[in-house]
Parts: C-alpha cells; structure tokens; sequence
C-alpha cells in the first residue's frame, strides 16, 4: 500500500534516510535545511536510531564518521556556511574511506550569503571544498519524489564504494511541498551496507581491498577487527606510510574506485531530447524551469530538450560528449554565476556553442524567462 | 486545466498553513498539487506569501506568476502583489487590513475575513480557515469534502469544531458575495 502525502522535499530526504537504513544524525540546523534536523530528530527515535545535536557543524560531521566507523549508517545535512564548516572531515572521510551522507541544501553565498533564497551556487565547492586531490560523489534531486529516491540512492554508493556522498540539493526542492507516493513501511526496500571482513580478525587489513574489488570490506569497531583510521596517506594496514609509492597507490585507487564504475555511478534524463537542436542542460531546481521553457519553445516550433544530469560529480563527460555530437548549441542554466557551465564546456571542447543563462538574483528564472533566453541562443550560434 | 493561487500578508496570519491545506485538498480531489512559499529570516511580522497551483497535468515550474487567484491579507501585500494579475483575476482581500488595491484591472471582492474569524470562533487566529473557506467558494477549485477532510487532517486536536466552523463561515462570506454581485 502507498500513502499518497503532500511532502516537502526536505522532508523526503529524512523519509528516504530511514528508508535507506540511517539510523544517526549529527548536525546544526541552518536554514533552508532545518526541517531535516527536525525531521530526523523526530523519525530516529522510532526507528532505534539516535539524534545528536552538536555545538556546531565541524562536531556534526565528526560525530557522524564516528558513528560510521562503528558501522552505523549515518548523516548530516547543512547549507553553504556549514558546508564550508564540513570540508575538512569530509577530506578525512574521502582519505580514510568512511561511508557518510551530507546534505546540503544550498542557499546564497557566500558567507552567510541570503539565507531564505535559492541558489546553486555550491556545484564547485562539492566537488573542490576540501583540499587535495579527491574524488567524490554529489547527486542532485529536481522533485520531492526524487528527494526520496536519491538520498537512498546516495547512502548505497556510499556504503558501496566506501566514500562521502552529496545530496547537493536547492531551496527550490527543499522547500517545495508536492505530491509523493510512499509504501507503508519501508521493510521491503532493500538497504545497502558496507562489505565486511569475514576472515580471521588477524589477518584484517582495512585497506587491503581482494578479488579485483577496489573497496575494502569494513570492519565496525567494536567488532574485534582492530585497524588504524588516519587522514595520513596509509598503506594497506591502515598505518602513515611516507613513500612515493604510497602516495601514487592510494590516490590511484580512491580515483579508480569511482571511475572505474562511472556507468554505475552516473545517471543523467533525458526529455523531449531525440530531435532536439538545441540542448538546455539544467538540474535541481532549475531544471523544473527548464521543463515549462521547453514545452514554451516547442509550442513556437523550436526543437528544444532537456539534459538534466541527476549526478553532478563524477561530471557526465561520456553523456556531455554524446550529447555535443547530437545537438547544435547547448544552453547551460544554473542558479550561480556560472559553474556547471565550466565543465560542459570543457568536455564539449568547442565541437558546438556552449551558452549560458546565470541567475543569481535570489529567484528561479520562470519559463517566460528561460524561453527568451532560448529564443536568443537560436538566433545566435544555436541556430545556424 | 491548470489553477493558480497566491496568498499574502504577513508572517503569523497562517497563510502557509492555507496554502498547504488547500494543495493537500487538492490532492484528495485527485489533482496535482505544488505549494511553495517565499519569506524573509523573521518568524513572524515581516512579509509572507505562499503559493498553490493545482493542476490536472504534471506540474514543473511552482512558483506563480500571474496568480489566478490572489489573496491579500495586508496592505503591503496589496501594494506588492497586485500588480502580478491580470484582468482575468480576482483578487479577494481582507477588509479589516486592505484599503486600495491598485494596478491589475482584476475583479476585487473585498470580505470582511479577520472580522468573521473572531466573530465566529472568538479568535483572528481563525482568519486563515475563513479565508480557505471563501477562496474554495468563490472559485470551487476544490471539493467542500476535500477541503474539510484537509483542514481537519491539519489542524491541532481539539481545535476542529472551531476550525470547521471557521471554514462554514468562509464559505457562507464567499456564497453572499457572489448573491450581491
């Protein structure tokens, strides 16, 4: 049986947390991601699960790896200022390989930036915030239905591939109620967890992944299975390790255990897109804009679709490509000055014009806007 | 067929809670339903709006543009918003807040919304159900069944038989309204 609600998306995030099996919170609450905190405050208790609420967002992600690493299920969820505030354990939890989920539900920016208004002004500092060289996941949601299915999505690639995963999400889908189907209970959906040891605890090494896998199993502590957990580059044992060798084989390894799965990794959708001359690439909350624009544009008779990316890193550069062979312009639209367009522009390389439509006002864009926009890129190089 | 609303005046009049009612009603008739709202860092005083579309066919974009129906619970309101409608509009406002309401050429039915509340149910806290009430009857973009399961779904426990009775005095202002009009 499902329940028909009308549910904010933030909401559905902490329907889909439990649904995927988290069963630890650790956060500050910022708007305009609260209504997580308050949800998972609430729902946690029901399911056995526990709420912290920390002093602040540094101890909230800290409190979350640690729960990690006793082999919970667990999460966090911010905006940008306590975003900025996660980067440093979110490199420690990409370096020592702790599965977590951070929310963040971008506002904006930057500093305390404009704290009620939407914006997608975070795409670069999901995939750039912490230092280093890194590899990391962000998906973005453009429902509240999608809310759901992602943040459940996000916890099975990070207990699969053994790293942080961002649900990179906007004030547009935080906050907008619509309408989501949810089953009764969530006992018949499948949750993903971490791979762990079954061998002798002896003979454990936490980082020594087997049988072609890049991703070792992890053993909780308490367990009996001792390992050393350091942000130091490691060798297998878990240990500080100084050589170059070191460097060169965990850095390899944490990249190839993403981009060696990237068709697993990556989804992208597609719509109205077969016959399209000019492609709009848009996601989140601007993608719903994106939608009502294209249905305007072939209302007028242009050939317009939407490549809407649901994960936003690893980048969709196989699909980018594809999709630069097919079309004849490609328009960019975010909630930001222009980020995402970076990178589209950077796989495209040149092959046809690459536009963008930055907004950045504290309002989405309507679809009156985005048509004329459209309507302009046919004019140009789109067009012709 | 798609339905538009925007409900304004200021933070504390409940007009979010309207907005998610009325979408929740929405959903109970079978329609699709989106409400989304827009406010500034203060909990209660400074402007507030929220806004429903409901729809028989997906909906993307949620924020309303041109408001098929826009009600208007302050005069700052009035000033802000009016203008977003057209002549194909209505435009209901609160008699006890709303003096002008300037710029949209859109048909204006003016209720004494606020009054009613406390008249009614002893409280202006009511103001909200009363506004539900006259917005469902002047447009009947939802069922009476609907609406009411909706209200009585939302509202804390031991409050229904006020709120029911806010909401029948809603639709008796809307129902007078259109006799007079």
């Amino acid at each position: 049986m499902a329940r028909v609600l009308l549910m904010q998306g933030n909401q559905a995030v902490v329907e889909g947390a439990i649904a995927a099996g988290v069963r630890f919170y650790g956060g500050y609450p910022i708007t305009p991601s609260t209504e997580i905190a308050e949800g998972m405050a609430k729902r946690l208790p029901q399911v056995g699960g526990k709420f912290m609420q920390t002093e602040d967002e540094i101890a909230g992600i800290a409190a979350v790896t640690g729960a990690s690493l006793g082999g919970v299920i667990a999460m966090t969820a911010t905006s940008g200022p306590g975003f900025s505030l996660k980067q440093e354990m979110l490199g420690f939890a990409c370096s020592a390989e702790i599965p977590c989920l951070v929310v963040d539900v971008q506002r904006v920016g930057p500093s305390t930036g404009q704290p009620t208004s939407p914006s997608q002004g975070d795409v670069m500092q999901t995939r750039w915030g912490t230092h280093g060289d890194h590899w990391i996941i962000a998906l973005s949601p453009a429902s509240v239905p999608e809310c759901f299915d992602l943040t459940r999505r996000a916890v099975a690639l990070s207990e699969t591939y053994r790293c942080p995963v961002i649900l990179l999400m906007d004030e547009v889908v935080g906050h907008l109620r619509e309408r989501i189907d949810l089953p009764d209970n969530y006992d018949d959906l499948p949750v993903v967890r971490r791979k762990v040891p079954a061998g002798a605890p002896e003979d454990y090494l936490a980082y020594q992944a087997k049988d072609g896998s890049l991703v070792a199993p992890m053993a909780p502590f308490g367990s009996g299975y001792r390992w050393h957990v350091t942000g130091l580059v490691h060798d297998e044992t878990g240990f500080p390790k100084g050589t170059p060798a070191a460097t060169v084989a965990q850095q390899d390894r944490l990249r190839k255990k993403l981009t060696d799965h990237l068709d697993d990794i990556v989804t992208v959708e597609e719509y109205r897109l077969d016959d399209a001359e000019l492609a709009i690439v848009a996601f989140g909350g601007a993608a719903r804009t994106a939608y009502d624009a294209i249905d305007l544009a072939r209302a007028k008779g242009i050939r317009a679709g939407l490549f809407r990316p649901v994960t936003i890193w690893p980048f969709a550069e196989k699909e980018i490509r594809a999709l630069a062979a097919k079309v004849r312009g490609i328009l960019v639209h975010e909630l930001n000055c222009g980020q995402y367009v970076r990178e589209v522009e950077r796989a495209v390389q040149g092959r046809v014009p690459v536009l963008a439509y930055s907004k950045y006002d504290n309002e989405s864009a309507t679809p009156e806007d985005l048509l004329a926009e459209i309507e302009n890129a046919m004019k140009g190089g789109a067009g012709k | 067929m798609k339905k538009t609303f925007r409900f304004s005046g200021t933070g504390g009049q409940g007009l979010i809670t309207a907005g998610i009612i009325l979408a929740e009603a929405g959903l109970l008739d079978g329609q699709n339903a989106v409400q989304s709202q827009s406010y500034g860092p203060e909990a209660r005083g400074g402007s507030s709006k929220a806004e429903v579309i409901l729809a028989d066919e997906p909906i993307h974009f949620a924020r309303v543009t041109r408001p098929d129906t826009l009600l208007v619970m302050s005069q700052e309101a009035a000033d802000k918003f009016a203008r977003d409608c057209g002549p194909e509009s209505l435009v209901i406002t609160d008699s006890l807040f709303v003096q002008r309401v300037e710029g949209s050429g859109a048909r204006r039915v003016d209720l004494p919304i606020t009054r009613t509340a406390n008249e009614a149910c002893g409280k202006t806290l009511f103001a909200n159900i009363v506004a539900l009430g006259a917005v469902a009857g002047l447009t009947q973009c939802v069922s009476k069944e609907a609406l009411k399961k909706a209200v009585l779904d939302r509202v804390p426990k031991g409050t229904e038989a006020a709120n029911e009775k806010a909401l029948e005095a809603g639709y008796t202002l809307a129902e007078k309204a259109r006799q007079s009009a």
